[in-house]
């Protein structure tokens, strides 16, 4: 029997019609784990790095993670794989709600799809039974409302329905896949699962999962609802309010927004409106979020309320999560969070990135005043701000004008129309938008992690360290007093030594190494989350979470049976790390990708920033153009990868000297 | 008549507003009730069900009750606070109406217990793993009578005489009483 797993994928091949239910190599699971991890074994195996994104030959995987279906609190996330059309790199992007577990009740850890469909259609997984069915009446409907259409034409309320809506039909680079509260909208993926003319994936399950040891499995769970029960009711101090719980950001439930109006960007990403937040403002927008939340809801099998169901008068419900509340107000330069709530519901059932679109659209009115696009290509559109941000939102989803080149993002579209474009795609890392936030002093941690991480972006980065040091050494003593979190005692010493001025602050401190030190702990435990499908609002990303690398080995070993301590599942991480980073490296990814926006900080320290990659690179065991070597290789039992590399000429016999040049 | 007793009810408090929709009690009701206990877990088998409609606002956690062979004729709607909620929504059977409270494969009737065990848990754990409070467990004292009225017994002697005829009646007992 296996446990935790289910041992089985589905193979759904839609050029052909062929569905197969295939059993899994156990020895995969302990060497990878699961969601990401087995993912990225496959794409490395089955998928030739010449493949484009829209090529039949790509494949597009759905998984649950490891613990994804036990009674592990959080566990509920669908880890998706492909190659991005965006940045035509490996993309993977997550997302929680309910899906992931309903597709282990049905008997499947993933699904994996190849080839292209003809015509639209949806995938009906139930149990056993998996259809391919017509989705031809649901061409051009919203991503909720094709999840509603399909749980009552299948007359399964209790049916978990992934979905994409016009953007993914129309191939737009920024659509998402929706679902329920919940999305994976990074990367470009509801493009390739338009491009495979998939709408929906429809699951209903009723099977078991089984554990190993299931007494200590539950003793596990029982002290991490205790651990959640505590951090509840004692928030972090001396932090903004977003980040002294758990979960998510809690921007369903606050409403002060002060923080990210004055300190995140307006418009393209250049704006800081630094007397924002009044006691008018704060009053108006109270009002609004609260008369449109009609709940706050959670994902899976988890006590949070990281979500809101979102009911704006005279439009159909949808739910919302994080701060698309704000995005597109802010790239729009409107005032008013009612706009925010409203187009937030068009570009939800679109199916579109929250983060990307509003900036891509922000970006478009800059080339227009900037007379690089002209009144030619904005024939038509509404001269107020909410109005033409509308105008283009409907243009983009479509492919209509000037929307086709916009909705290949703000890389491929500077490219596409010249003319000095490229100078306003300015908040870009590996052709992919990034967060508002320009500031002005370099942070050694965050250029790394901004830098070097392969999910292209920060919040899937980030996490357990603090963002900032805090100003009183009292607070900090307070702070490291319980923090049993850290990987080793060091990171207390760190975080105490941090200053805000003077020798030991930023961007000389933390020094080189501890910066090193610190993004290794915060990738890996995203790196561990995002194999075991457990959400990073209950580990990776707050403070003092309940899920860490003490307690995590535990639970795979009670779940699975198969032995794990900490040192077994550093190791399955850096095998993780390294396997993503090959495939990267294998599409061309080199260290000249490897920047943050040039003005992200105002201070740089080009000397600095060497030593930081230079070290970083060392420290995963990568050459100087960060690819993993072949002792670092074959030290994690992936002889393979350094043959292909070899082979490609990648890497060379002779080590030290990189390989050629692979074009991105 | 019958002797009037004292006797403790477990109840649990369900207050929907305070409900997130996560289904953890469904989670931990199939394990607790797997065999061994947590061994494997599976909604489709809890004694809890969270009836959930995001859209319409809709989220309320049922348990399961008796089973009955017939479904019944409740198809209403209830209104309230300006949501839609189906009759059969609040209703606890295992019935033939619809899948919930059934075991998956073999079909058979399942019923909230509790969570009896040994030694006694301090809180069903559906109650247990509620963070929200939508679920709080409460013993109530209850005064009740122990035995049936016999008129009670007569009123239904007395319809089914109407419905089957005396000889039916009198040759079914006669031969209820030989079993027994």
């Amino acid at each position: 029997m296996r446990y935790a797993e289910t041992g089985y994928n589905l193979e759904i091949d839609l050029s052909r019609g062929n569905i197969e239910r295939v059993e899994t190599d156990p020895r995969d699971t302990e060497l990878y784990l699961g969601g990401l991890g087995t993912n990225a074994k496959i794409l490395w195996d089955r998928v030739p790095p010449e493949t484009e994104p829209f090529s039949p030959n790509n494949l597009l995987i759905f998984s649950t993670g490891l613990l994804v279906g036990t009674p592990a609190t959080g566990a509920n996330r669908t880890i998706v794989t492909t190659y991005s059309p965006q940045t035509l790199l490996m993309g993977y992007s997550m997302m929680g709600g309910f899906w992931a577990p309903e597709l282990k009740y049905a008997g499947y850890d993933k699904v994996i799809f190849r080839g292209k469909s003809s015509n639209l259609i949806y995938v009906w997984i139930n149990n056993d039974k998996v259809e391919i069915r017509d989705a031809s009446h649901l061409r051009g409907k919203g991503a909720i409302e094709t999840a509603e259409l399909i749980r009552q034409e299948l007359k399964e309320p209790n049916a978990q329905v992934a979905a994409i809506g016009l953007a993914g039909e129309n191939r737009v680079y920024m659509a998402s896949i929706e679902q329920g509260r919940s999305s994976a909208s990074r990367l470009g993926l509801g493009a390739v699962m338009g491009d495979k003319g998939i709408k929906a994936i429809a699951v209903r399950g009723t099977k078991d999962i089984n554990l190993a040891r299931p007494a200590e499995f539950v003793e596990l769970c029982n002290e991490v609802l205790k651990y959640i029960k505590f951090r509840n009711e004692n928030p972090i101090l001396n932090v903004m309010t977003i980040l002294q719980g758990l979960g998510s950001p809690q921007e369903m439930l606050h409403t002060d927004e002060k923080w990210h109006t004055e300190n995140f960007m307006w418009g393209n990403a250049r704006v800081r409106r630094k007397d924002f937040w009044n006691k008018e403002v704060e009053q108006k927008w109270k009002e609004t979020q609260e008369m449109v939340r009609t709940r706050l809801i959670s994902c899976y099998n988890c006590p949070m309320k990281c979500g809101a169901i979102i009911s704006v008068p005279g439009l159909s419900t949808y739910m919302m999560k994080c701060f698309s509340k704000l995005t597109y107000a802010m790239a729009a330069f409107v005032d008013d969070l009612d706009f925010g709530f409203r187009i937030a519901q068009r570009a939800t059932e679109y199916g579109v990135d929250g983060f990307s679109t509003p900036q891509i659209m922000a970006f478009a009115f800059e080339l227009k005043e900037a007379a690089i696009l002209t009144d030619a290509d904005f024939e038509g559109c509404p001269s107020d701000n909410e109005g033409k941000f509308y105008w283009l939102l409907d243009r983009i989803v479509r492919r209509e004008g000037i929307g086709d080149i916009l909705a290949n993002g703000s890389y491929w579209a500077a490219k596409q129309i010249g003319k000095g474009a490229e100078e306003y795609a300015h908040n870009n890392i590996k052709k992919h938008e990034q967060l508002p936030l320009k500031l002005g002093m370099l942070n050694p941690v965050y250029f790394l992690m901004y830098a070097t991480g392969e999910k292209a972006n920060i919040t899937q980065i980030e996490g357990n360290f603090p963002q900032a040091p805090f100003s009183a050494m009292e607070e900090r003593q307070e702070f490291v007093k319980d923090w049993i979190q850290v990987p080793d005692e060091k990171f207390k010493q760190y975080f105490l030594d941090w200053e805000m001025r003077g020798e030991r602050s930023n961007p000389y401190y933390p020094t080189v190494d501890m910066s090193v030190d610190i993004v290794e702990w915060q990738e890996m435990m995203h790196y561990i989350d995002d194999a075991l499908g457990v959400c990073a609002g209950l580990s990776s990303f707050p403070y003092k979470p309940p899920y860490h690398i003490h307690n995590y080995p535990r639970f795979i070993s009670s779940a699975t049976g198969f032995d794990m301590d900490e040192e077994g599942l550093k190791k399955v991480y850096r095998r993780n790390r390294n396997l993503v980073r090959a495939i990267n490296v294998r599409r061309g990814l080199r260290r000249a990708d490897e920047k943050p926006p040039e003005d992200h900080w105002k201070k740089r320290f080009p000397e600095l920033e060497e030593k930081l990659l230079d070290a970083y690179y060392k420290f995963k065991g990568w050459n100087n153009d960060g690819i993993p070597t072949k002792e670092t290789l074959h030290e994690l039992g992936m002889d393979y990868i350094a043959e292909d590399f070899l082979e490609r000429g990648i890497l060379t016999n002779n080590e030290g000297t990189p390989g050629k040049e692979v074009s991105a | 008549m019958g002797e009037k007793k004292k006797k403790i009810v477990k109840t649990i408090k369900i207050d929907l507003d305070k409900c997130n929709g996560c289904r953890a009690c469904e989670v931990v009701c199939s394990a607790f009730h797997a065999t061994p206990k947590y061994s494997s877990n599976n909604p489709a088998r809890s004694r809890i069900r969270v009836i959930r409609d995001p859209l319409r606002d809709v989220y309320l956690p049922v348990y399961a009750g008796e089973y009955t062979k017939a479904e019944c004729t409740g198809r209403d709607k209830y209104v309230m606070d300006g949501k839609e909620y189906d009759e059969c929504d609040f209703c606890r059977a295992s019935c033939p109406s619809r899948d919930a409270f059934k075991e998956p494969d073999s079909g058979l009737p399942l019923k909230c217990d509790m969570c009896e065990d040994d030694p006694p848990q301090e809180k069903p754990l559906c109650v247990q793993w509620c963070l929200n409070d939508a679920l709080t467990y409460e013993e109530r004292e209850e005064e009740v009578e122990e035995e049936v009225k016999p008129e009670d017994v007569e009123i239904g002697l007395e319809s089914m005489v109407a419905k089957y005829g005396l000889q039916k009646v009198i040759d079914t007992i006669a031969r209820i009483s030989k079993k027994e």
